[in-house]
């Protein structure tokens, strides 16, 4: 059995047929694209094709509406820069408490320099209180920005909604839709979305291009300039193969979106069925009626997330953690505690994300060890004696804090 | 993925004591449950010699939390609660071939743990001294309480202040926008404002004078010393120290001791030694570990 990926989450395999389509730009159509020879003749074209597969996927009206970026990170921090130049007399913006950091560390940032932050918190589900959004929404907000997928839990939120409401109030509604692209259909056309971020990586193009979408007539200031790419509103020569590259991957993306939501969905309801009835005191985390086909995170209780992840990797089998130690800090992951999963729980949370490179004989690979992998550190756990928790937990064993 | 070991590889996926000791009448409880590490440790110690007979671990972490705890049940048993209370947490990374700094807290508690379960033992309360906070120089391992208690305690101004009285942001200075937050923070709190070109703080340690004529041999080295003498209560901070072996035309041979002795910061440190000798002696000196005297000597004297 080979090593079998199910962190699509975090970053996925280029398609072989992105590769392909890019060889070229590396080594016959690598001039510069606003230069008049034969080198660069075809370049222009492929951007434009790019641009259109980008649009078919995310349905936008008009292909000029895409701003390619070098990543998902950059159009966020353009979206919300761009936002707030536009609109110097608003000083509040809203977002939500379990944004990506790529959201909260701009806005932490803009904090410092004086604005106001309403981060929306959610409930143990990880669901947002629209009426409490509603009474946010006035005049002084510069800008709503919102995720449209969660990338820890996969949760949903309701941006096609919320983006009717900002509109309404008139203030600019941006999601960040970096983990939704080419997992669930979307027409942005017939939504009041104003700007959205993609990141090509997260859907089997290369890492470092990602896109802003940009509704037209919106107000807009770049982040970058000096260059009259992207009609200006991006400088910096074009990353020609990357654009083309991600240009496929919509192409792909937009064919097996079905995929996605059937067969994809199949593996990752079939490998949370098993886990939770294998693995004793186990659970699935945020709202398991409103998420993405390919996500699941698993709270197992009373063991922690670094520690399993290096058991399943020694079996071969790549996943994510929301613990502490896998990311360096003090505390496990803010969207585990957004949701106040206990700290016994918070830190052995294990993200599965599938891709449509998976298949079920993994899936049933992974159900193999994994009791094992649970069961053995669990021997080792002071919360733990036997086969179950030991009674009251959290006065059996009370550390003095250190 | 963390770059770990072979050595906490194995104490990971091989535990050794794993569990409870039975009929233990040692038990130390440490860690903190919100940061994700938790370690129960149990020994059994024989009350007529206070030799460690068996010992056993507990640990709810990662695989680091997991492995200290197994080196350290390992390092403990056989010895008598004295000797036992000398284990440093640096001789527990050490016994993992190193760990990086973002994890070296895992071997503190297994020394807290040590520390806690003797105190069980002789009916004494165990207390934490020491307080961590998030972890700001990734190069020396410097967290963000201990930085600001030396803003505190003397004053600190600038980032440059803070690099010479704790040795954060000393490295690959990456930090220093977290530094220059702290330095704001703190300096709001005393009603002062943040100002990056404020003068620098003198540290009480730099008074050597500078040479200025021409010395013997033996003042020379007298003078060597004098420098080392001024360093040493930073190095015994961190628990270690400096000896001098030889000095060999323009060349310094030192010993480092204690915890600066296998510390990955080592080399850095010598280096600092190195510049503090050179701007007192006005001359170029370099500092070399006296493990490398001898075949340098040796090419020295054929």
């Amino acid at each position: 059995m080979s090593d079998i990926y199910l962190d699509n989450n975090a970053t996925t395999k280029v398609d072989r047929a992105v590769v392909d389509a890019m060889m070229p730009y590396f080594l016959e159509q690598y001039g510069n694209p606003s230069s008049i020879h034969k080198f660069a003749d075809g370049v222009a074209r492929g951007l434009k094709q790019a641009r259109q597969q980008v649009q078919a996927l995310i349905g936008c009206e008009h292909d000029s509406e895409i701003i390619f970026t070098s990543c998902g990170t950059e159009a966020n921090t353009t979206a919300i820069l761009s936002a707030i130049k536009c609109q110097p007399n608003r000083k509040e913006i809203i977002t939500t408490m379990v944004e990506h950091p790529a959201i909260l560390g701009v806005c932490e940032q803009l904090e410092k320099e004086g604005y106001t932050i309403h981060r929306l918190p959610v409930d143990k589900c990880g669901r947002l209180n629209i009426e409490s959004y509603k009474k946010m929404l006035s005049e002084n907000v510069a800008l709503v920005t919102v995720m449209w997928a969660n990338n820890e839990t996969g949760t949903l939120f309701p941006v096609i909604e919320m983006a009717e409401l900002a509109n309404a109030a008139g203030v600019m509604f941006h999601t960040d839709a970096v983990q939704a692209v080419g997992k669930i259909p979307m027409m942005l056309a017939d939504t009041k979305i104003d700007m959205l971020s993609l990141s090509g990586h997260k859907l089997h193009s290369p890492k470092g291009i990602g896109v802003l979408y940009l509704r037209r007539g919106v107000r807009y200031r770049p982040l970058l300039r000096g260059g009259h790419q992207e009609r200006g509103r991006r400088a910096g020569t074009e990353n020609t193969a990357s654009i083309v590259g991600l240009g496929k991957a919509c192409e792909l993306a937009l064919q097996h979106i079905e995929f996605e939501n059937t067969k994809v969905k199949a593996m990752r309801d079939r490998l949370e069925r098993g886990i939770i009835d294998s693995v004793p005191h186990s659970f699935v985390t945020g709202d398991l009626n409103n998420r993405l086909p390919n996500t699941t995170d698993i709270a197992f209780e009373y063991i922690e997330g670094e520690s399993i992840l290096m058991l399943l990797n020694k079996a071969g089998i790549a996943a994510s953690s929301g613990s502490a130690c896998t990311s360096g800090s003090l505390e496990p992951s803010h969207v585990m505690r957004a949701m106040d999963i206990p700290y016994t729980a918070a830190h052995g949370t294990i993200r599965f994300s599938f891709s449509r490179y998976n298949s079920m004989s993994e899936v049933d690979e992974v159900l193999k060890v994994m009791p094992g992998i649970a069961a053995t550190l669990r021997k080792l756990s002071p919360y733990w004696s036997g086969d179950a928790p030991v009674a009251n937990p959290e006065q059996a064993f009370a550390p003095t804090y250190s | 993925m963390w770059d770990y070991s072979d050595t906490v590889k194995e104490h990971f996926f091989n535990p050794k004591n794993a569990g409870a000791v039975a009929e233990a009448n040692a038990t130390g409880e440490v860690g903190s449950i919100s940061c994700g590490d938790a370690l129960r440790l149990t020994l059994k110690v024989d009350p007529e010699t206070e030799v460690i007979l068996e010992s056993g671990f507990q640990t709810f972490g990662c695989g680091t939390a997991i492995a200290s705890s197994s080196v350290l049940t390992e390092i403990i048993k056989g010895m008598t609660l004295d000797e036992a209370l000398k284990v440093t947490n640096q001789d527990i990374a050490d016994q993992l071939e190193g760990l990086p700094p973002e994890k070296m807290h895992c071997s503190v508690m297994g020394r807290e743990a040590l520390q806690a379960a003797i105190a069980n033992y002789r009916g004494e309360e165990w207390r934490d001294d020491h307080e961590e906070g998030a972890l700001i120089c990734k190069c020396f391992a410097i967290d963000a309480v201990m930085i600001e208690e030396m803003v505190w305690a003397n004053k600190l101004r600038t980032v440059e202040d803070v690099t010479n009285f704790t040795k954060a942001g000393g490295g690959c200075a990456a930090c220093h926008e977290d530094i220059e937050a702290i330095l704001e923070k703190v300096l709001a709190e005393k009603g002062e404002k943040f100002d990056a070109a404020a003068m620098p703080v003198k540290k009480p340690v730099e008074t050597v004078a500078a040479v200025k004529t021409p010395l013997t041999s033996v003042q020379r080295i007298k003078k060597i010393e004098e420098v080392l003498e001024s360093l040493r209560p930073a190095l015994m901070a961190d628990g270690g120290d400096v000896e001098l072996v030889e000095v060999i035309g323009n060349t310094a041979y030192v010993n480092m001791t204690g915890a600066c002795n296998g510390c990955q910061m080592a080399a850095m440190t010598i280096a600092g030694i190195q510049q503090r000798l050179m701007e007192v002696m006005g001359e170029f000196i370099k500092v070399v570990p006296a493990s490398e005297m001898k075949k340098l000597v040796n090419i020295e004297v054929a």
